[in-house]
């Protein structure tokens, strides 16, 4: 038999990915899962290949993880389908944390409201709920992924189950709770909340707090994103999320001014 | 009075970051060429307030400081290149032309890149003898036009702030809006669009 690693070198075609994903080798499904999603494969049969992947019982970790089941999550985001979006929900119930994970963040991208219930569920329990689980690298829920897709979503009926989030002892827990809260209520003092917490903390949570303003497209902070202790390149990125926020044509005056921002870091 | 030699021992002996921040500071501010290595080599410690430092006494420097940024590009290092290339960029001595097309064309870091392609739109064209301005503006045309194409939104934005620099060459303008015609009906990015549309309004005659 070939060894896997030979397969992966060999370029997929579109109908070979939707056949490997019911190959009998495992790492061949795995794969297959994420060279769609990368390739951005529209077809129906693929994504319908995906959605039925979601299920799958066969690829295990030893803790009980379902690696085909995180790929095809992820992949089927991307794709852009919302026919993906009643697996997915289901999804947000297995028992692997990195499938609930890659659901809610494909959820995210989208933004069905008929995701909203299954989402705001894994909130319950609240702050003191969500902590640690002993010996793994993660909390009980992707509490940071659900709330970003409550607030992508504009899921308004889940803003006091996001609130007490906010005061969250984890740093990037509180600026995913905060960015949703300013996506669902609009006020600005949640923007400025972010502002203020890109001139504390260290560079790593200056890039989270970057990327956080860049999707919530928070045009007072343009400023602040431009001089922060950050790389230009995380910069540019929180620049571009504001410019996507408020494309029109003709360019305002606040686009132009976001442009000229964006030069001096070039 | 104090020598430039005792400025340069100061950094390379610095134990602290608080220390090695106030010697950078006094050797920039210094404006002696016997620096210019030394700062240059500041570029290479991985430490961006430092760094920001160094630039602006290399850019203040100017002319003085073309040949050492050119002779002591780092390639190894890319973080220090892409200060260099943002120096060499800000000083816009024409000398650098070669650097910064290649750097431009083929870095394969982003950083480096976009200060690069930046730069080859602001260069001093008037300081270059007149037999060779024309072929030099050509080449930096061909090379942003061919990276306006690039994978990377970040590269294509660049190459579009480039050509808006080189528009200020009338002989230029025409051709680049025609560009800016093509990416403006290609380019499907909310940032590359929008930088387009600045750009194509500020070379446009009023």
């Amino acid at each position: 038999m070939m060894e896997p690693s030979e397969e992966y070198a060999a370029p997929l075609t579109e109908p070979d990915a939707i056949a490997n994903l019911k190959s009998p080798d495992l790492s061949l499904r795995y794969y297959a899962a994420w060279w769609l999603g990368k390739n951005r494969t529209q077809s129906p049969d693929a994504i319908a290949s995906l959605i039925a992947a979601l299920d799958d019982e066969d690829d295990r970790t030893e803790l009980g993880g379902y690696p085909l089941r995180r790929n095809a999550a992820r992949a089927l985001g991307k794709l852009g389908d919302r026919s993906a979006v009643p697996g997915l929900i289901r999804s947000l119930d297995c028992p692997d944390f990195y499938v609930r994970e890659a659901a809610a963040q494909s959820l995210e991208l989208l933004r069905d409201p008929s995701a909203t219930p299954a989402l705001m569920k894994l909130l319950e329990g609240g702050v003191a709920s969500a902590m640690p689980i002993p010996g793994r690298p993660h909390l009980a829920e992707p509490y940071e992924s659900v709330m970003e897709a409550l607030g992508a979503i504009g899921a308004s009926e889940a803003v006091s189950l996001v609130e007490p989030f906010l005061q969250h002892p984890i740093p990037r827990v509180q600026f995913a709770a905060t960015r949703a809260m300013y996506q669902l209520t609009g006020n600005e003092m949640y923007g400025d909340r972010l502002v203020q917490a890109l001139a504390e903390g260290d560079v790593k949570q200056k890039r989270i707090v970057l990327a956080d303003l860049g999707a919530i497209g928070y045009l007072p902070a343009a400023e602040a994103i431009a001089c922060s202790d950050a790389e230009n390149s995380f910069k540019l990125l929180a620049l571009k999320g504001l410019i996507e926020s408020h494309a029109a044509e003709p360019l305002s005056t606040d686009s132009i001014r976001v442009l000229n921002l964006m030069d001096t870091l070039l | 009075m104090t020598d430039t030699a005792d400025l340069i021992r100061a950094v390379e002996q610095a134990d602290t970051p608080p220390r090695l921040l106030a010697a950078v500071k006094t050797l920039a501010k210094a404006q002696d060429e016997a620096g210019i290595p030394t700062l240059i080599a500041v570029l290479g410690y991985n430490n961006p307030v430092a760094a920001e430092i160094a630039i602006d006494g290399l850019i203040q420097l100017g002319s003085a400081s073309v040949q050492p940024l050119i002779t002591l590009l780092d390639e190894y290092n890319y973080g220090a290149r892409a200060y260099s290339i943002r120096a060499l960029a800000a000083i816009a001595d024409p000398r650098a032309l070669d650097v910064l097309l290649a750097a431009a064309a083929t870095d394969f870091a982003p950083s480096v890149r976009r200060a690069a392609a930046k730069g080859l739109g602001g260069l001093h064209w008037d300081l270059l003898d007149s037999s060779l301005r024309s072929t030099a503006q050509t080449k930096a045309i061909e090379t942003l036009t061919s990276i306006a194409q690039d994978a990377d939104w970040s590269i294509r934005y660049a190459a579009i702030v480039g050509l808006q620099g080189l528009a200020g060459v009338p002989d230029l303008r025409e051709s680049i809006a025609s560009v800016f015609a093509q990416i403006a009906a290609a380019d499907t990015d909310a940032a590359v669009k929008a930088r387009v549309a600045l750009a194509t309004q500020m070379i446009s005659p009023s």
